[in-house]
């Protein structure tokens, strides 16, 4: 049924074409057309080896995510490891989906570029059909579905998972969504960190974290989480300063996605290290 | 009741071509022209919903003259065809000759093969780095391509619209002389305004980040329409006939036989299959 496609152009318009013969169920969804045309492109519709991969290739880590006013903040350190190595240092894992929403990932660090890189283009490939946007619960239910797509191969180590943040214009809010390996989406309020820092990252967000709190306040809340994930997890990488590589920071609001700029990031985590510099474990929260 | 046991090829290819230009000339004028920032689609278009422009891919725009429901149809087709391959290539890898070869093969196609030849007329658009980095093409219901430079005018009375095109267009234009020569252009000689509510407007704006179409809807098209009224008086058509476009500058298709007339034909550099014939009645069928 589904012919294989080579990228050569041949046997091309029946495919293609709404009607066509083996399109049947007409939806606006991507991942459907390819799962009818290309099904070997899709990630989690490969035979897998037997056994587990897990710790051999790279794996990527702590994302973190906040709310902030009107829009939400969202950012991920630069390291992979493969087991007790580091695998990169300069790695990127939060991605812009569209022009309102972003997500970060974690675990295997190649499904996971390839979930975002599909992933963004089912976004706008219903956006195209379609003529409109797909509402922030249609674009959290449709990566979950792809997550859970991907269940085979996470029981065999090949692990993803993504943090999904949205800007929400109903609401003029920023909104944060989380899932495991099965799926989700699970609505986080407020803030939500995933990967192997999570855990150092959540308290520390538990401490910093203010309702209603500016874009740039989040921004600094972020990299102080990330640093914390970093000082007590070794697969979480810190700000690297001799070789000025800083952890992805990237805002959404109604004006849109916006990925900081190194200098930008750079000013802000100088500013975390110069408080470090005196007080290594950051910022203390008032006892009562 | 006699039937005709064969029918000559040339006949019937002609007979095609006089179906599928009668129904493309019932409708009305879509121009899309180059000006200093990329590239301008502009329609008269009463319907907000129902496009006769849209975008297809980050830098590839499409406008359709014709039967709405077949070139929504070739509009998903390229939105299909311009995805998977920017998934199994690079986003870079999706281009406008490609997409116009593309439609070329399915216009073909069923312009030979099926009875009822699909009565659009399409233009594929990609914006450059630079204007000579510009490309639009031009497709007829036949299949055949023309590389256009300049402006294109097309469906309706094209002919009389590209020659209003003609002595208002110049290269390097700014957005709102662009805009007031395309829907100068639009308007019949001492009609009325079209207003602002019938009009459809987008762009390609090679300044803009990721994806370059842009819409102009509401508030912003009005804004737009004013700039180009102040802009306007400056380029009445005062010369006649710029060298702008190549492919357009022939008033009429050489079409080798002495065919009557119609009031609007498609202005042909390699004129399609058969003769311009003006025949009885129209084809079924809403046209845009």
């Amino acid at each position: 049924m589904a012919s294989q496609w080579d990228g050569s152009g041949r046997d091309l318009p029946a495919a293609f074409m709404n009607p066509g013969p083996f399109m049947n169920p007409v939806t606006s969804s991507f991942t459907d057309f390819v799962a009818s045309y290309a099904p070997d492109l899709l990630p989690g519709r490969r035979p897998l080896p037997a056994g587990a991969v897990g710790d051999e290739i790279p794996h990527a880590t702590t994302i973190v995510a906040l709310a902030c006013a009107g829009g939400v903040v969202i950012a991920g350190d630069r390291r992979a490891t493969s087991g007790n190595l580091i695998a990169q240092r300069d790695i990127e894992k939060v991605f812009r989906t569209d022009d309102y929403s972003a997500m970060g990932i974690a675990g295997v660090a190649s499904m996971g570029i390839e979930l975002a890189r599909l992933y963004g283009v089912e976004l706008e490939h219903y956006e195209k059909m379609e003529g409109r946007e797909l509402s922030v619960e249609g674009k959290a239910n449709r990566l979950a579905t792809m997550i859970r797509g991907n269940l085979a191969a996470a029981m065999q180590g090949l692990v993803v998972v993504p943090l999904f943040v949205a800007y929400d214009s109903e609401r003029d809010a920023g909104r944060i969504f989380n899932y495991d390996v099965s799926g989700g989406p699970y609505e986080a309020r407020g803030f939500h960190a995933i990967g192997s820092g999570s855990l150092f990252a959540r308290g520390s967000l538990k401490k910093l974290y203010r309702e209603g709190m500016s874009a740039e306040d989040a921004v600094l809340a972020a990299i102080q989480s990330l640093y914390d994930a970093a000082d007590d997890d070794s697969a979480t990488g810190g700000p690297d300063v001799t070789r000025k590589i800083w952890p992805i920071v990237a805002v959404i609001t109604a004006e849109g996605f916006r990925r900081y700029s190194d200098e930008e990031v750079a000013a802000n985590v100088q500013t975390v290290l110069d408080g470090r510099m005196g007080d290594p474990d950051g910022p203390t929260a008032p006892l009562r | 009741m006699t039937m005709p046991f064969y029918v000559p090829t040339e006949q019937s290819m002609r007979d095609k071509a006089d179906y599928a230009r009668k129904g493309i000339a019932r409708g009305r004028s879509v121009v899309v022209l180059q000006y200093a920032d990329g590239i301008l689609f502009v329609a008269p278009n009463p319907s907000r919903a129902l496009h006769k422009i849209s975008e297809i891919y980050d830098r590839i725009g499409f406008a359709a003259a014709g039967s709405y429901r077949e070139f929504e149809a070739l509009r998903g087709a390229g939105v299909r065809y311009a995805d998977i391959n920017g998934y199994t290539f690079d986003r870079r890898d999706v281009t406008g000759r490609g997409l116009a070869n593309f439609y070329a093969q399915m216009l073909g196609a069923i312009f030979t093969e099926s009875s009822k030849p699909y009565e659009v007329e399409i233009v594929v658009a990609e914006v450059g780095e630079s204007a000579s980095g510009d490309q639009i093409y031009r497709l007829t219901f036949d299949g055949s391509v023309v590389d256009e430079h300049g402006f294109v005018a097309m469906g309706g009375q094209a002919d009389a619209v590209a020659g209003r095109l003609r002595e208002r267009y110049r290269e390097s234009m700014t957005m709102p002389e662009a805009l007031a020569a395309a829907v100068a252009a639009l308007t019949e000689p001492n009609g009325e305004e079209i207003p602002s509510t019938q009009l459809e407007v987008a762009m390609l704006d090679r300044k803009r980040e990721h994806r370059k179409f842009r819409r102009l809807t509401g508030a912003r098209l009005e804004r737009a329409l004013e700039e180009s009224r102040a802009a306007a008086p400056s380029q009445q058509p005062a010369e006649p006939a710029e060298p702008g476009g190549t492919g357009t500058a022939e008033p009429a298709a050489p079409s080798g036989e002495a065919a009557p007339k119609p009031p609007a034909q498609p202005r042909e550099e390699h004129p399609p299959t058969g003769p311009e014939g003006e025949g009885d009645t129209g084809s079924g069928g809403p046209v845009l």
